[in-house]
């Protein structure tokens, strides 16, 4: 693939992958912070299936 | 009696339960991720393997399997949250807005990804980064208008206010959609005419066209699992406000 403009080509290829691995993380990374927020709100007594069937705390 | 009424509903209705559709997208995300992947597999190899040089970009053309596509991904995006808004303002259902919300940031990076690849694209062909061209311009208003709503969803934190306020502007915005597509045939543009969906079929080769439908099928795909893992997310952010804002509430209950 000698072309002239080989750089433009790796580098629109080299921002996509980029772009789209960071959004990926953004989204893993959000959804485990907003799993372990759940998890500690529940640990104390708040929300879940415990809370929902006693009424709260 | 719940199990008459659970039986009684539609499908639509049925999804409409934030616990339900959890369930169904951790089914469905598995199958998604396996099918992106295998797309990308495929699609990164015809574009590269087996589609052609063009006979005037020569390596160049390469650029539109992942800029097309792109571009494809941020318009339909915006239509998603379209019709999301309308379900919102219209039947009130409560994943629409959650749908909406969870699709502008994917939109938006889709829509910059477009960008970018074109720009990096368009200064080897056209001997420019930029040029204030209809379809350039209304791509970038596109950009700009998720940036916006993104802004609209942070600033104002009832989520029901602010998913009332967003889909009626994004209603209002979905006019840009039409006037992308559309943008190289009512104005004299740098940018080339549609050459995949028109009128009288694609003029593209086939030996471009089938790389080029592959890896639009790869972006599509990922969309969807991305969709479903940011809506996965929204409901949970939703589901931790109400129980703080309840824990607040009974806090000062039992402090008074």
């Amino acid at each position: 693939m000698g072309d002239p403009h080989l750089g433009f080509i790796v580098a629109a290829y080299a921002v996509t992958v980029a772009v789209i691995a960071v959004l990926i993380g953004w989204i893993l990374l959000d959804g485990r912070r907003l799993k372990r927020q759940l998890a500690r709100l529940e640990a104390r007594g708040y929300g879940g299936r415990r809370a929902r069937a006693g009424g709260g705390k | 009696m719940a199990n008459v009424s659970t039986a009684s509903q539609s499908p639509i209705q049925s999804l409409a339960n934030p616990t339900r559709f959890v369930a169904l997208a951790d089914r469905l995300l598995p199958w998604l991720i396996a099918l992106t992947v295998a797309l990308f597999a495929v699609g990164l190899y015809l574009s590269f393997f087996e589609a052609p040089a063009d006979y005037q970009q020569g390596q160049t053309v390469r650029i539109m399997f992942v800029h097309v596509p792109a571009a494809w991904i941020g318009m339909f995006a915006y239509v998603v949250m379209a019709s999301a808004a309308l379900g919102n303002l219209v039947w009130k259902h409560p994943l629409a807005d959650v749908a909406a919300k969870a699709a502008a940031p994917i939109g938006a990076v889709f829509t910059l990804i477009c960008l970018v690849t074109g720009s990096l694209w368009g200064r080897p062909m056209w001997g420019a980064w930029w040029v204030w061209d209809a379809r350039l311009t209304s791509m970038l208003v596109l950009f700009l208008m998720y940036l916006g709503l993104i802004a609209l969803w942070h600033t104002i934190e009832d989520p029901i206010r602010a998913g009332r306020i967003a889909s009626v502007l994004i209603l209002v915005g979905v006019i840009n959609i039409p006037i992308i597509k559309f943008s190289v045939d009512w104005w004299y543009t740098l940018h080339q005419p549609a050459s995949v969906f028109r009128f009288d079929g694609p003029t593209i080769h086939v030996t471009m066209l089938i790389p080029l439908l592959v890896m639009a099928a790869a972006f599509m795909a990922l969309f969807a699992v991305l969709h479903l893992l940011s809506m996965k997310n929204e409901i949970l952010r939703r589901r931790i406000r109400a129980i703080g804002m309840r824990a607040a509430y009974e806090g000062r209950r039992g402090g008074a």
